[in-house]
């Protein structure tokens, strides 16, 4: 145990001592904030700079009155929809709307003249526009009072309120809880790929330097093993840490810089008010979300399937290493070991957080090999306990199994130089005695 | 009490026996050297002794005491192939190698100041095992081996890769050892290295043990009655009694014939028949050399 310890600290000073490790800690975190703010800098500037692009309309039914919809200000032309054209066509103006004679209940024939293509969404917007002018026009046409009109005029929002079994009402913005289940998915991939990599090249390291025959006569080989693995995931327990950290102090500057430097506190307070005057109310409510996740249950739900996944594929990794005498040599072993992972991946994007109480996303967050990814994505929506029991005692034996498997590889193959190694010769070693 | 016992260790692979009911005894405070070609069985053995691997069948006694994991502390092995952490620095490397072995920190800081004053190398502290020679790096090695004062000290090829200062600092060293009441192991091919140094050997042949003893024994029984004989002018002798191997010549006429003795006669009768024929000007038994014992050995094994 002892010396288990000792090789626990060493792969730990040896990784934490090197100039990339400090690099990769400190950076990673500040670039992330750095380009989001970058990006949403621009996109303000941008928005501030943009000019209002003009949409001329020639209005041959009388019906409509509009003025300005999204980034364009529409202009009446007073003439013939000819004339018009033939104005357009020596404008820099960005288009021509021409509505000709309709009827209130028959609003057909409406075209939109530009130089360039317009985005579905500016037709989507001048659609808007003009169905509510139909509308109204309609009302007034049925002696509806301007008054009522105006007090028709209501913001509704949504908000969703998950009732727990004990009839807990949990409020639950979707957004929120799919960034929660994408983000803890794709680290937990990018952690696993990672520290994975850096156990299989540990191994090759020792093995190519032939100092594992040194050490494998003072420690067992399964004791060499297993403290690179648990001394890597020291490391990357501290560079997770060092990243909550850094992210959490960063994006706040991030945030206050942008103009949301309100403490959290001080927003819940102003959120009693908020329902009185719904005025910013989706902003409010995922801050409202935000504040209800069950930080810790997250958080430790998180350690725990980055640690079992990480010893789960970081035992596999240290088996491929063993075996081989190069990384180049690795590659064959290597992607059969990612296969379940990019499984789990594709399938947190394309339906478990789209669908996360769906009955593959259960079984994928349930089988070892794919649970770390699968249950993240789950995990901000609601996990039943006898699922998550499940999925963690299967966890909890997946990784014994692995390094059982792995350690019985890896005790022959560390002392094996030269030989070619192939699927048929790691089951051979795996049948060996000591 | 002797140091080290291998009692009928056999070790199976899949495809072939690495080992075969091989007993040795290693006297202490000796110097073993263990014999054979490539691919014999001989580090198969030292792993198994190392713990590195187990045995199918056999015990392995190391002072009386059956095998097991607290004498790690008493074994120090420089295999083979050598290696070290190259990107760690030389003192964290020592120390980390010695706490391995069971030592404090503490213990392992004092004794490695002592191997690194004697060994004149104090700069090296901070430097990478990859900024070092091959020589530097050995001498790091052969360290870390000797560092924790085991009490049996198993070398693997120990003078391959030094120079010849190096090699006699080293040799030097493990003869000190020795004095100081550690048994010491080679495993080695060079003969040279077992004539001067080894007082016991053990030769190991396609996985079984075809000889051990002490030295000077194995060389008495390797005798084979053969004489060189250094004259001038041809001699003749009765094909009954004497066997004529070989003749060359040497300068100023002389020549040196290799004369074996069939029969009970001994050296002073073989002298006599030869005065009267030639001019004798020298005269030795011809001891057989490690060398010969063990290409001897090998060779006629294969032809079985």
């Amino acid at each position: 145990m002892n010396k288990i310890f000792l090789i626990i600290q060493r792969e730990f000073l040896n990784r934490v001592q090197k100039k990339s490790f400090l690099i990769a800690t400190i950076l990673l975190p500040l670039i992330f904030p750095a380009i989001i703010a970058i990006m949403v800098y621009v996109a303000k500037e941008q928005e501030k700079s943009a000019r209002m692009e003009v949409i001329h309309f020639v209005d041959e039914s009388g019906l409509f009155n509009p003025d300005e919809v999204k980034r364009y200000e529409l202009k009446r032309f007073d003439g013939t929809i000819e004339d018009a054209k033939i104005a357009f066509s020596n404008s820099d103006d960005f288009g021509l709307l021409h509505i000709p004679k309709i009827t209130l209940s028959n609003p057909s024939g409406i075209t939109l003249y530009t130089k360039i293509n317009p985005s579905p969404s500016d037709i989507n917007d001048l659609e808007s526009k003009l169905a509510l002018q139909i509308k109204e026009a309609k009302m007034i046409k049925f002696n509806i009072d301007q008054k009522i009109l105006d007090s028709l005029k209501t913001n509704v929002s949504i908000r969703s309120i998950s009732l727990s079994e004990s009839g807990q009402e949990k409020s639950s913005d979707t957004k929120v809880l799919f960034a929660i289940g994408m983000i803890g998915g794709i680290l937990i991939y990018i952690f696993i790929f990672v520290y994975g990599a850096q156990i299989m090249q540990g191994v090759i390291e020792e093995k190519t330097s032939k100092v594992v025959e040194v050490i494998v006569s003072s420690v067992r080989p399964f004791q060499l093993m297993l403290g690179k693995i648990l001394g890597l995931a020291s490391v990357g327990l501290l560079q997770f840490l060092i990243w909550i950290v850094l992210i959490t102090s960063v994006s706040s500057l991030v945030l206050g810089y942008l103009g949301f430097d309100m403490p959290q506190q001080e927003m819940v307070d102003q959120m009693a008010v908020a329902n009185e005057v719904p005025q910013n109310s989706d902003f409010m409510e995922m801050m409202q979300t935000v504040n209800e996740i069950p930080v810790f249950y997250i958080v430790s739900s998180f350690l725990f399937y980055f640690l079992g996944g990480y010893l789960l594929y970081g035992a596999l990794f240290a088996a491929v290493g063993s075996a081989v005498d190069s990384p180049a040599e690795a590659q064959q072993f290597i992607f059969p070991i990612t296969i379940p992972m990019l499984v789990s991946y594709f399938a947190l994007f394309t339906f478990i957080l789209d669908n996360p109480h769906g009955t593959i996303s259960i079984w994928l967050s349930i089988i070892p090999f794919t649970s770390p990814i699968a249950m993240m994505g789950r995990i901000g929506f609601g996990v039943p306990p006898i699922q998550l029991a499940a999925s963690m005692i299967c966890l909890i034996g997946g990784f014994i199994f692995t390094t059982w498997v792995a350690a019985r590889i890896y005790r022959i193959g560390i002392l094996m130089h030269g030989s070619k190694v192939s699927y048929k010769v790691l089951v051979k070693w795996f049948m060996m005695k000591g | 009490m002797d140091q080290l016992v291998v009692q009928n260790i056999t070790k199976r692979y899949s495809n072939h026996v690495a080992l075969s009911e091989v007993s040795l005894t290693v006297p202490h405070q000796s110097i073993f050297g263990l014999l054979g070609p490539n691919g014999a069985g001989k580090t198969t053995l030292i792993r198994i002794i190392n713990q590195i691997i187990d045995a199918d069948e056999g015990t392995i006694l190391i002072n009386g005491e059956k095998l097991s994991p607290h004498h790690i502390g008493v074994i120090g092995y420089l295999p083979e192939e050598r290696g070290l952490y190259k990107k760690l620095k030389v003192g964290e490397q020592l120390i980390y190698l010695a706490r391995l072995r069971g030592l404090s920190k503490s213990d392992a800081l004092v004794r490695i100041k002592y191997w690194i004053d004697k060994f004149e190398i104090k700069d090296w502290w901070s430097k990478k095992i990859e900024d070092l020679s091959k020589g530097m790096a050995q001498k790091i090695q052969f360290i870390s081996t000797v560092l924790h004062e085991p009490k049996l000290i198993i070398l693997d090829e120990p003078f391959s890769g030094f120079d010849p200062v190096n090699a006699n600092l080293i040799r030097d060293e493990i003869l000190a050892l020795r004095d100081k009441g550690s048994t010491i192991i080679f495993s080695t091919h060079r003969m040279e290295t077992v004539e001067e140094l080894c007082d016991h050997i053990a030769l190991i042949n396609k996985s079984k043990k075809i000889l051990e003893g002490q030295k000077k024994e194995v060389k008495a029984k390797f005798k084979t009655n053969t004489f060189i004989v250094e004259h001038k002018g041809d001699f003749s002798l009765d094909g009954e009694n004497y066997e004529r191997i070989h003749q060359r010549n040497l300068e100023d006429n002389y020549l040196e014939t290799l004369v074996r003795i069939k029969s009970d006669r001994n050296a002073n009768q073989l002298i006599q028949d030869l005065i009267g024929s030639t001019e004798i000007h020298g005269f030795r038994e011809k001891v057989p050399s490690m060398n010969d014992i063990f290409i001897q050995l090998v060779n006629g094994g294969s032809d079985e």
